[in-house]
């Protein structure tokens, strides 16, 4: 906490400069094995908006690697080992959140040699054809198209993956997406920066399609907000990291169109 | 003197009924296991003199599940992760020797809650254990030297081990943990020898896997199809289908078989994974040089709940309608006390010993449970009130038997739940729709319990209320003396006839672990316990979970906002005496 207000400090002090010798680092934590979002080699999205912020702030980006997975935000953020995570959903309880800097979907993802075009969870050819969809698991909750299918009596020919994948290999979550390539599942509904990130990257190329409707009530949604996180006591972080944000809109929206982030909308 | 009550336990390999060898080689003590003593030194009369002989820090400051072992002159003590291995002179806690076995840290982020081990065990000269990245240990008794260390799985793929080994007729039997992360339960043998793999009975899939063959004839008819662990799955379903063996084993020598749950059906929201989803939330009764099923019986088919089914079983003769029944005592996680036939699987009784609503009672002549659908969990739907909360009316921490009183005493929990919201949740770059799970106390106000259950009349003798759920274990004692301890604090004697409370100790950190008795080498009885608060109910202090954060450690925050003022975290071991 106080090394994030030192920090804020100090990234008003250089405001402006570009020498970051010297400079407070900007503490990201990040999953060092989760493309297209973040890796330790640094190839993912986060990784390269962290820099982005990181410049933008005068200083250079310090990793705290750790999975995402359940205790993610306690052993990173909340044990005070790092200052800031790219990619939380907008309003998002356990931290404190930026606005938004991109709305993504859930998709329908199929190979593109059987051109399948699916685009409603009410396409009538969901009945028939094998569906991958990711698996959560925690507190008996899934993924919103998990419990959409299910709620339309969906559930004899769809398959689950966990959305952590074997943490063993180098892309975990992109199982889903091979799965689809490989024709183990005919059609995957995955949230987006997979399917638009492991399309081109997967054994055969993929097409896909946001799911609609966007929004099924009672509870479900499709698509989520993303936005960067700070613990919540560090307000005055969080404005900096908000004001280099929108100074460098356009290079964020640059960096999200190169890894062929799917957008829905404004975030 | 007192006269003995109608039931008696199967002690197995206890020894002489009318004496005590005065150690403690495995968690429960005996096959049977009761965690009960015939040392009586320790009186209810003389109790209330009690006091500390000596004290040990483990240096680990998460949730002490494990019970201490007593060998010889030797205290053997597993840790949470990094599971160090402790041998401690009996005299004076000094340290012989320790096994650091140095688990893969990323373990930690793969565990569902806290990071604990229920345990070792010791058989032929060596203690086996097992580390939370997958590994069972078998480490030498007597100087500390590792003789094997076998792999079992795999922490990427989500799976974790917590339980503590029983060693069977040379097989060291243990299972995974992982329910929730899409992993599929296993109960593993290795051979004590040499570490090898000699079997795998999976939970869940078609009857090769689960070791299911010609001798498998469970009680109830609509048990006896084959390959009910595929077809009561959506395709596919089982292979990611949980049933995590992560409790208690128990065996029974005169009939060769283990018996052992499984726990809960994952990782699919209910809807996507319609039928009863064998064989999770289930009971085995199996050959431990084999593995083949003998009977099995599911506890709660297609759980909606979260309602593992890992809990003990003691092994026991009781005069049930008048004749007398080689039973096995389940106090399970839906709020029944089972008692079951052990050589069939015929469920005799189930009764609530806790505030049941999620279910209407168990229906004998089918063993079906009989749910209420009013308190399903519905995403989107607010349910209130849903009793017993997702740790069940007790979770994995042990009951002990005493054959002088015919009680059980059943250390659990108080605990309703509200779904109330759903909430927009996040993991590994995927958001999704998660519930908003609070925990709350139930009726009374208090959260925990210590029932001593009378399960030939198939009620409670005695309640104790206590303000946090009990998580330790319980001991019973020749001296009519139960033991057991508070996640505030409190190490405590009650008269085991009548609950009343004889004396109490202020330990440093709350209570989790399960203690036991032996007779030191000096001739004397001593107890001891670990503290070291944490595991799933006390995650808010061993995890610095936040206490506004209601819905973490999947809601049971909510429940323990107030256990940071009682307790902090860090693991000692107390080991007591008379004067």
């Amino acid at each position: 906490m106080k090394g994030a207000v030192a920090l804020a400090l100090l990234a008003v002090a250089l405001a402006g400069t570009t020498q970051a010798d010297g400079a407070p680092p900007l503490r990201v934590c990040a999953d060092p094995n989760n493309l297209p979002f973040s890796n330790a080699h640094g190839e993912g999205f986060e990784n390269r908006l962290a820099e982005l912020l990181a410049r933008e702030l005068g200083t250079r980006v310090e990793y705290t690697w750790w999975a995402q997975r359940r205790g993610f935000v306690r052993h990173t953020l909340g044990a005070g080992a790092c200052d800031l995570i790219l990619g939380v959903p907008a309003g998002w309880d356990p931290v404190l959140a930026t606005r938004p800097y991109y709305r993504s979907t859930y998709v329908f993802a199929w190979r593109r040699d059987r051109a399948l075009d699916v685009r409603s969870l009410d396409d009538p050819r969901l009945r028939r054809l094998v569906i991958g969809v990711q698996l959560v698991g925690d507190n008996g909750v899934n993924t919103p198209p998990a419990h959409a299918l299910a709620a339309r009596g969906i559930v004899d020919n769809v398959r689950g993956y966990s959305v952590y994948g074997d943490y063993a290999t180098p892309n975990p979550s992109s199982a889903i997406l091979e799965a689809v390539a490989r024709g183990d599942v005919d059609v995957a509904i995955a949230w987006g920066p997979l399917a638009g990130y492991f399309a081109e990257r997967v054994s055969a190329p993929l097409d896909w399609a946001a799911v609609t409707p966007a929004v099924e009530p009672p509870a479900l949604r499709f698509t989520f907000a993303i936005a960067a996180g700070v613990r919540k006591d560090a307000a005055a972080l969080r404005d900096r990291v908000q004001d280099a944000l929108d100074r460098r809109a356009s290079d964020v929206q640059a960096i999200l169109d190169a890894y062929a982030v799917p957008r829905a909308g404004t975030p | 003197m007192l006269v003995l009550a109608s039931g008696s336990a199967d002690r197995g390999d206890a020894g002489p009924a009318n004496g005590d060898d005065g150690q403690w080689h495995r968690p429960a003590r005996d096959y049977a296991s009761t965690r009960y003593s015939g040392l009586a030194q320790i009186t209810a009369e003389n109790v209330k003199q009690l006091r500390p002989a000596w004290s040990f820090s483990t240096g680990v400051n998460r949730g002490h599940e494990a019970a201490p072992l007593m060998v010889g002159d030797t205290l053997y003590v597993v840790t949470p992760y990094p599971n160090v291995l402790y041998a401690l002179d009996a005299r004076s806690g000094a340290v012989r020797w320790k096994y650091e076995p140095q688990p893969a840290k990323a373990a930690q982020g793969v565990a569902c809650c806290d990071v604990v081990n229920r345990g070792a065990a010791y058989a032929e000269g060596r203690i086996v254990f097992n580390t939370l990245d997958m590994h069972t240990v078998a480490v030498d008794a007597r100087t500390g030297r590792e003789v094997w260390k076998t792999k079992l799985g795999d922490i990427n793929r989500g799976e974790t081990m917590t339980m503590a080994p029983l060693v069977v007729k040379n097989k060291v039997l243990v299972g995974n943990s992982g329910g929730e992360l899409g992993v599929r339960g296993w109960l593993t043998a290795l051979d004590l020898a040499s570490g090898k793999i000699a079997w795998r009975a999976y939970s869940t899939g078609p009857d090769a896997d689960v070791l299911i063959g010609r001798g498998f004839k469970p009680f109830y008819p609509s048990d006896r199809t084959p390959n009910l662990g595929v077809s009561t799955w959506p395709p596919e379903a089982w292979r990611i289908g949980g049933g995590t063996v992560w409790g208690w084993i128990s065996y029974d020598p005169l009939l060769d078989l283990i018996y052992y749950g499984t726990g809960n059906p994952g990782p699919w929201n209910p809807d996507q994974r319609p039928g009863d989803n064998k064989w999770t939330s289930a009971i085995f009764a199996r050959r431990p040089d084999t593995g083949e099923a003998v009977w099995a019986y599911q506890f709660s088919p297609h759980d909606i709940h979260d309602y593992d089914g890992i809990n003990e079983q003691i092994l026991l003769e009781l005069d049930i309608k008048g004749a007398r029944r080689r039973v096995l005592v389940r106090p399970e996680r839906n709020g029944y006390v089972y008692v079951m036939d052990r050589a069939t699987g015929e469920v005799l009784s189930a009764t609530p010993f806790a505030h049941v609503n999620t279910s209407k009672g168990v229906d004998l002549a089918t063993g079906l449970l009989e749910l209420n659908h009013e308190k399903t969990p519905v995403l989107g739907k607010v349910v209130r009130d849903i009793c017993p909360a997702a740790p069940g009316a007790k979770d994995w921490q042990p009951s002990a038997w005493s054959p002088r009183t015919g009680l059980l005493y059943m250390p659990h929990q108080n605990l309703c739940m509200d779904v109330e919201s759903v909430e927009t949740s996040y993991i590994a770059g995927t958001p999704f729709v998660g519930m908003n799970v609070r925990m709350l106390a139930g009726p009374g106000g208090h959260r925990g319990e210590v029932t001593a259950w009378d399960p030939v009349k198939a009620r409670a003798a005695w309640k104790l209320k206590e303000r946090f759920p009990v998580w330790s274990g319980a001991l019973a004692t020749a001296g009519d003396v139960v033991f057991y301890g508070t996640m505030d604090r409190w190490f405590k004697a009650v008269h085991a006839r009548t609950g009343e409370p004889l004396w109490q100790f202020e330990t440093s950190s709350g209570i989790i672990g399960q203690p036991i008795t032996y007779r030191g080498p000096d001739g004397k009885q001593y107890v001891a316990v670990l503290d070291g608060v944490g595991g799933w109910a006390g995650a808010i202090v061993s995890g610095d979970l936040d206490p506004r954060d209601a819905g973490a450690a999947l809601g049971f925050v909510n429940a323990m906002s107030d256990l940071p003022r009682y307790s902090a975290k860090g693991g000692t071991l107390w080991v007591f005496a008379l004067p």
